[in-house]
């Protein structure tokens, strides 16, 4: 009785096409049926983070999505933010990367898709405003300090580029 | 992890969902943001025959300011874009002060004005405040509609009025009185995290002065959100003063609420939470009633 649906999505810019049952959830089909392994997959019901996905935009958990409905909708995930490769991160990425604001790497596409946004809509956070923004992911390496300071750094390299 | 199989209907007006709903009745299942029925799925602890996905229905998502000064929202508006309208602190000061509250910016993402109300979950922030703002809900089902207030709304655990073949399509809350002060006041471990107990409340003032109404409603203390009558009738015709509140507080707390406990929280220490915040919120509601201090 397995009830199948065609879905057409646009992520990361491109038009996707694949056939799934209706009760494979959105985090699935993106690793599974797209091969887009980035997005990350804890507990599945909400509460960690780690798929976090922009949809039309918006950050939402992958996990609590049904795959159907993206049918027609856009997606962006970790894979979109450096589409040409580790030489070419995205300067949250690279914040990252020089504050040590990643250990096993598990949670990070969950906390860069949920910054990503954050930084666009806050471009000058203060701390509190950061950690009350990614109070809904779980790190269990960092501590979450060194994900604090990458956002306080890559805030820090916009406003400066922006001023120069 | 992949919830059992199931038929996933989407369609695109109410009254298809209806029709679908008259049909299937308590086979089906409404989805809507689905951040709590989606994480049961996962769980396999609902298992339903059919899903009738409501988000195709855009008809079901709208903030409509009413020129009496209440307010309508659509059954499948999101909490976000609730708490994104520059004007509700107008209309309801305290559900603008209640939505940050509740779960994440991401889960109020999707999460939906009828989702929280009918999932009806004892911690959850909307009912309380419905119950204090006297809102009252519309609910449809193929042929016909009813209105139910909050008060006979909420009947227990995860329960409600809703019938298997209703939807719950719109929420009204009232115009806000003259001379009222709100306050919502919680406590959770983490930001974002379901509340360990939280008050919703608010004091109406006479013009001489006292206190003409006061109102209650506890989160996370009992099996439905707890409508604290006994704690607010203490409030009516008094003049507010510390001592009214610390004894209105400590009532609440040791006769009116009746807490089982969690493994986060003893009964004592919820009762303890229970007064700590009654307090706070009754001395936040008088000084906004007075238009003293920050008003949202
Ligand atoms: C990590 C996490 C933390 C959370 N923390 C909180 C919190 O602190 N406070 C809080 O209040 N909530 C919290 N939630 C729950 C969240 O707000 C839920 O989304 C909400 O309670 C349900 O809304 P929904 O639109 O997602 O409904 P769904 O999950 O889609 O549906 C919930 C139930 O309501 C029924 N239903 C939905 N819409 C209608 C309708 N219009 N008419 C009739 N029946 C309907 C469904 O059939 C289902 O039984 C949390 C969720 C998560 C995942
Ligand atoms: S896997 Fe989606 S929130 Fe944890
Ligand atoms: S870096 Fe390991 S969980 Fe965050």
């Amino acid at each position: 009785m397995s009830d199948r649906h065609t879905v057409r999505v646009t992520v990361n810019g491109e038009p996707r096409v694949a056939e799934t049952e209706a009760r494979t959830l959105l985090s699935d089909f993106l690793r599974h049926d797209l091969g887009l392994t980035g997005t990350h997959v804890g507990c599945e019901h909400g509460v960690c983070g780690a798929c976090t996905i922009l949809f039309d935009g918006e950050p939402v958990r992958s996990c609590l999505l049904l795959a159907v409905q993206a049918e027609g909708r856009t997606i962006e995930t970790v894979e979109g933010l450096a589409p040409d490769g580790r030489d070419h991160l995205h300067p949250l990425q690279e914040a990252f990367r020089e504050t040590h604001g990643l250990q096993c790497g598990f949670c990070t596409p969950g906390f860069l898709m949920t910054l990503v946004p954050f930084l666009e809509e806050n471009p000058d956070p203060t701390e509190h405003e950061i950690r009350m923004a990614l109070s809904g992911n779980l790190c269990r390496c960092t501590g979450y300090q060194h994900i604090v300071d990458a956002v306080q750094l890559a805030a820090k390299k916009k406003t400066d580029e922006g001023g120069a | 992890m992949k919830p059992a199989p199931f038929e996933y209907r989407a369609p695109e007006s109410l009254e298809a969902a209806l029709d679908l709903m008259a049909e299937h009745g308590s086979e089906a299942k409404l989805l809507a943001g689905g951040q709590s029925l989606i994480p049961v799925m996962n769980f396999r602890l609902a298992q339903p025959a059919i899903l009738v996905d409501l988000n195709r229905i855009e008809a079901l998502d709208y903030l409509r300011p009413q020129d009496d000064g209440s307010l309508r929202i659509g059954g499948l508006t999101r909490l976000r874009q609730v708490e994104r309208m520059a004007d509700l602190p107008r209309h309801s000061a305290l559900l603008a002060e209640a939505l940050p509250w509740v779960a994440h910016p991401q889960i109020r993402n999707r999460s939906t004005v009828g989702g929280t109300l009918s999932h009806a979950d004892p911690a959850a922030e909307v009912p309380a405040v419905c119950l204090v703002e006297g809102a009252r809900f519309r609910l449809a089902r193929k042929g016909g509609e009813r209105w139910v207030p909050a008060a006979d709304f909420f009947r227990g655990l995860f329960d409600t009025a809703l019938e298997p073949d209703e939807i719950l399509v719109e929420v009204e809350l009232p115009a806000p009185r003259e001379r009222t002060g709100t306050s919502f006041q919680e406590i959770a471990r983490r930001h974002g995290d379901y509340a360990m107990a939280g008050v919703a409340a608010s004091l109406r003032f006479a013009s001489d002065g006292r206190i003409d109404e006061g109102s209650l409603v506890f989160l996370s203390v009992a099996d439905t959100p707890l409508v604290a009558s006994e704690a607010s009738a203490m409030l009516a015709g008094e003049a507010p003063s510390e001592s009214l509140f610390e004894a209105v507080a400590r009532h609440a707390a040791t006769a009116e609420v009746d807490p089982a406990g969690t493994i986060h929280a003893t009964p004592d220490f919820t009762r303890h939470l229970v007064g700590v915040l009654t307090r706070r919120a009754l001395a936040a509601a008088a000084k906004r009633a007075n238009g003293e201090g920050e008003t949202t």
